[in-house]
């Protein structure tokens, strides 16, 4: 991939042209990746090569076709397979390889005028719509819906009693029934690369609309466009056959729906004569089905999302090693020597966190502090036990109130989480769901995990919402995620974190999202918390303003290690660890603010 | 509102500028910036501090021409610029570049960062062989290796990106760079070389910022001049250490006392007034 972009730029184009050409050698390059992939892939390989062999084969039909696919001779019908005829007669005596032959061509080619004209009408008007948006995209959008709600096949038929029997103009006809299949897509995907920053950009470049689309937009929609051409080619060739089946199609040219549909009016006397139209048709379709299906894997490939890591087992790491040494252990969460690991797709480990030991008392806040990437998050979630797929538990020891949850099947977890320890997620958005009003996402979990009735979890929940200070708390009961602001939403999660009373609350950058005045007053929210409940809070957070705000104690965490770790006041006025030292001389607090401007003439006179 | 001093011509000004985005359904139109008055001299920089929904970040899109002004005046370097045709904006953009907030998405891709960095110069009618040498220049100015060029988005780090974006928007020497949250997406330590970075470039070329954030600390150390937005209106606009030390406006003061400080006596301190200021402002305040 990288080499063949490396091609684009080593080469020398012609003034002026440059950019087109770029982007076209850029584009072929990323294609040429694909297409190696695709070849990898058995299955596109062979579908590949199917599609290759049948196309070569009816393309050539005139030169490999004994005769005619119409030549008929009476006295040889249903004369079985011989040497000038390797797949026998037909009913009417006509040779049925030159018929598959010749019908291919029919099949085939009425395919591909169905998927051009789908292509040339939903492609651009996709596009035009996606982009621009406004009165076209409505009145497109509308028609593509119509088109898209009347049944083809009954549209079919009644252009075949309209337009009359020839099989390409239905064809053209199914050209433009699954064009809404094409602009609906190419719409969507372009509305969405519409408000990607990096189209802003290229139009801040001065780049002209005609030129971003080719440039940004095309690139995207290529991938699915392809993919779509493969199964819409296979959808137009069964329902051709379906007419011709029927009997619907012309009739006087051979395709291979005709002679499906004349093979079984004799399926009694020569029932393989179903066998050969069935077969061209069942393997032209399935190898473009299955081509369609490699493509995807070969285009989704390019985008660069890594392959999905298998589930590791989960293994129980925690009881073989428990008690590694590092001084007493607190009583509320006691971590000593833990790591994480991710499985890669080849069977071995990734370390994330390279044994770590940390402490949270009861009543206590101990912030853990580093940046994206340092393993902070992924030891706030081997706490909770919900490290994403793939990940695990690889050695120490988590102990929760008194009990080892390094290793503890996923059941016995489970009723830990809520009771035990709670937790407050960065997007307060995105963990509520939109479907639900606020009141319902409260009292579920409470009628599940506690066993209230329905009145008392109400009732709790209205409770909880006014220990978090939510003004209104009634009408907030009755409302949607949407309907409520980002640091309200926040509050509720803080509630349902709170709803079964826990005595560890793990908060992973709760205020991340939040502007700072709401940060400010949930903050305090938090620490109120810890005062009235006697709380223990574990906050994960990169701010060392917060962590100044809230934290008793501080841990600051570095590539999978805790590099430092003591009272707050201490650790932020004389930071013993250089990793520490690096991240407040960062902090821009104690900066002084930048002097006054001068104008440029006079400065450079100074200079 | 202090505007610059007569001796010296803004650069980019806006007058009572009013932007509204169509409401949803048949609802009325919603005003997203109130009347702004800005200015922006020439190799300065104007902080603009808000918080989410502000309208800050449209204040930018407006001075670009991504979304149209409703009544008002966008002036640049005396020519009237929100109501440029298509084909003069396209012109405009060898003055008035951006960076963008997120380095994930203001890069396509798809596209090696030498395409990227193509894009402005090509757009402008630049040749290939000069375009090659300023992409080469281009990366070193930012610090990034120079077969960067080869290799896509995706290689690099948050940090690089940004440099990478930066690198873009300076591609056609502009004189003011719209910088819409160009650090909030960062690691604190990569924030401050990014920091660094564009005030450096300033220091060489002159370029005027309009430095977009919600983090008042780093407005402070970025900009000469701090403008703060607050539901659609500037509530107060003043030199850096005027506006960060001394603040006038309500909504300054409480902006300040809520953003916590990495220093535990001094965060208590804080807190303790910002408390005393939250239960004076429950009873009537005075100002507008």
């Amino acid at each position: 991939m990288s080499e063949a972009n490396r091609g684009v730029w080593g080469v020398d184009p012609p003034q002026g042209t440059r950019m087109s050409e770029s982007v076209q050698g850029a584009a072929a390059a990323r294609r040429r990746g694909a297409f190696r992939r695709l070849l990898r892939n058995p299955l596109g390989a062979a579908s590949l090569l199917l599609l290759a062999l049948l196309v070569l084969a009816v393309a050539l039909a005139p030169v490999l076709a004994p005769q005619g696919p119409q030549t008929a001779s009476l006295g040889d019908a249903f004369a079985g397979a011989s040497g000038a005829h390797p797949l026998g007669m037909d009913s009417a005596g006509r040779d049925i390889l030159s018929r598959i032959l010749y019908g291919g061509r029919n099949t085939l080619g009425g395919a591909v005028l169905s998927v051009a004209i789908a292509l040339l009408l939903g492609v651009p008007s996709g596009l035009f719509a996606g982009y621009y948006a406004g009165k076209f995209d409505s009145a497109a959008t509308w028609v593509a819906n119509l088109v898209m709600a009347l049944p083809a096949m009954v549209v079919l038929l009644a252009s075949r009693a309209i337009l009359g029997s020839n099989p390409w103009i239905l064809m053209i006809v199914l050209g433009f029934l699954v064009a809404p299949q094409f602009f609906r897509m190419v719409r969507g995907i372009v509305a969405d690369v519409r408000g990607e920053p990096y189209v802003d950009a290229a139009r801040v470049s001065g780049l002209p609309d005609v030129r971003i689309v080719a440039r940004h937009v095309l690139i995207v929609v290529r991938g699915p466009v392809i993919i779509q051409v493969a199964l819409v080619a296979g959808l137009a060739i069964g329902l051709q056959a379906g007419l011709e089946f029927l009997g619907v199609g012309g009739g006087a040219t051979a395709t291979w729906g005709a002679m499906l549909n004349e093979a079984f009016q004799n399926i009694q006397r020569a029932p393989i004569l179903m066998l050969w139209p069935g077969l061209a048709l069942g393997a032209t379709s399935g190898a473009l089905v299955l081509l369609a299906t490699a493509l995807r894997d070969a285009l989704e490939d390019r985008a660069g999302t890594p392959a999905a890591a298998r589930p590791a087992e989960r293994r129980a790491a925690g009881e073989a090693e428990a008690g590694v040494a590092g001084g007493e252990r607190a009583q509320l969460l006691s971590i000593r020597g833990l790591a994480v690991a991710y499985a890669r797709p080849d069977g071995t480990d990734a370390e994330v966190v390279h044994g770590i030991d940390l402490d949270v008392r009861p009543g206590e806040i101990v912030g853990l502090v580093g940046e994206s990437g340092s393993g902070k998050t992924q030891t706030a979630f081997s706490v909770l036990g919900i490290l994403p797929d793939g990940g695990r538990v690889s050695r120490g020891s988590i102990i929760v109130a008194g009990q080892e949850v390094a290793g503890l099947p996923e059941k016995r977890h489970r009723r830990l989480r809520g009771t035990t320890v709670a937790y407050v997620p960065q997007e307060p958005m995105s963990n509520l769901d939109p479907a639900f009003t606020i009141g319902s996402q409260l009292v579920e979990p409470m009628r599940h995990v506690v066993g209230l009735s329905r009145k008392q979890a109400a009732e709790r929940a209205l409770e909880l919402l006014r220990m978090v200070e939510i003004p209104e708390p009634e009408q907030v009961l009755r409302r949607f995620p949407h309907q409520i602001s980002g640091g309200m939403a926040q509050r509720v999660l803080i509630a349902g974190a709170m709803s079964c009373d826990p005595e560890l609350l793990i908060a992973d950058e709760p205020t991340t999202a939040l502007d700072v005045r709401v940060q400010a007053d949930v903050l305090d929210l938090l620490r109120r918390l810890q005062a009235e409940r006697g709380l223990g809070v574990l906050l994960v957070t990169h701010n060392l303003g917060v962590v100044a705000d809230l934290c008793d104690r501080v841990a600051v965490m570095n590539e999978g290690r805790i590099v430092e770790t003591g009272a707050t006041d201490r650790v932020l006025r004389d930071p013993q660890d250089p990793y520490t030292r690096r991240l407040l001389d960062a902090v821009l607090d104690d900066a002084p603010p930048r002097a006054p401007w001068r104008p440029v003439e006079a400065r450079s006179e100074t200079a | 509102m202090s505007t610059a001093s007569p001796q010296h011509e803004a650069l980019l000004s806006l007058r009572d500028v009013h932007v509204s985005f169509p409401g949803r359904r048949r609802r009325a139109r919603t005003e997203v910036l109130k009347g702004i008055d800005l200015d922006v001299r020439p190799a300065e920089t104007l902080g603009l501090v808000g918080e989410s929904g502000s309208g800050k970040t449209t204040i930018g899109r407006a001075i670009l021409g991504l979304v149209p002004v409703a009544s008002g005046t966008v002036t640049f370097d005396g020519e009237r610029i929100d109501t440029a045709t298509a084909a003069r904006r396209r012109a405009l953009s060898r003055d008035l570049q951006v960076i963008f907030q997120d380095p994930y998405t203001s890069l396509n891709p798809s596209l090696t960062i030498g395409d990227t960095l193509a894009e402005p110069l090509i757009a402008q009618g630049g040749e290939a062989r000069a375009t090659r040498a300023r992409i080469a220049a281009l990366l070193d100015r930012v610090r990034l290796p120079a077969d960067a060029a080869h290799r896509l988005p995706r290689e690099f780090s948050g940090g690089q990106r940004q440099r990478i974006a930066i690198a873009r928007a300076l591609a056609l020497r502009p004189r003011l760079i719209v910088c819409d949250e160009p650090v909030s997406a960062l690691d604190l330590t990569t924030q401050r070389t990014i920091l660094d970075l564009l005030l450096e470039i300033q220091e060489e070329t002159a370029v005027a910022y309009l430095f977009v954030s919600h983090d008042l600390s780093v407005v402070r150390t970025m900009s000469h001049r701090v403008a703060v937005i607050h539901e659609g209106r500037i509530v107060e606009t003043g030199e850096a250490a005027r506006v960060t030390e001394a603040p006038e406006h309500p909504y300054t003061r409480t902006l300040l006392l809520s953003a916590p400080v990495a220093d535990v006596a001094e965060q208590r301190r804080r807190r303790a007034r910002r408390a005393a200021a939250a239960a004076a402002e429950s009873a009537p305040s005075p100002d507008c």
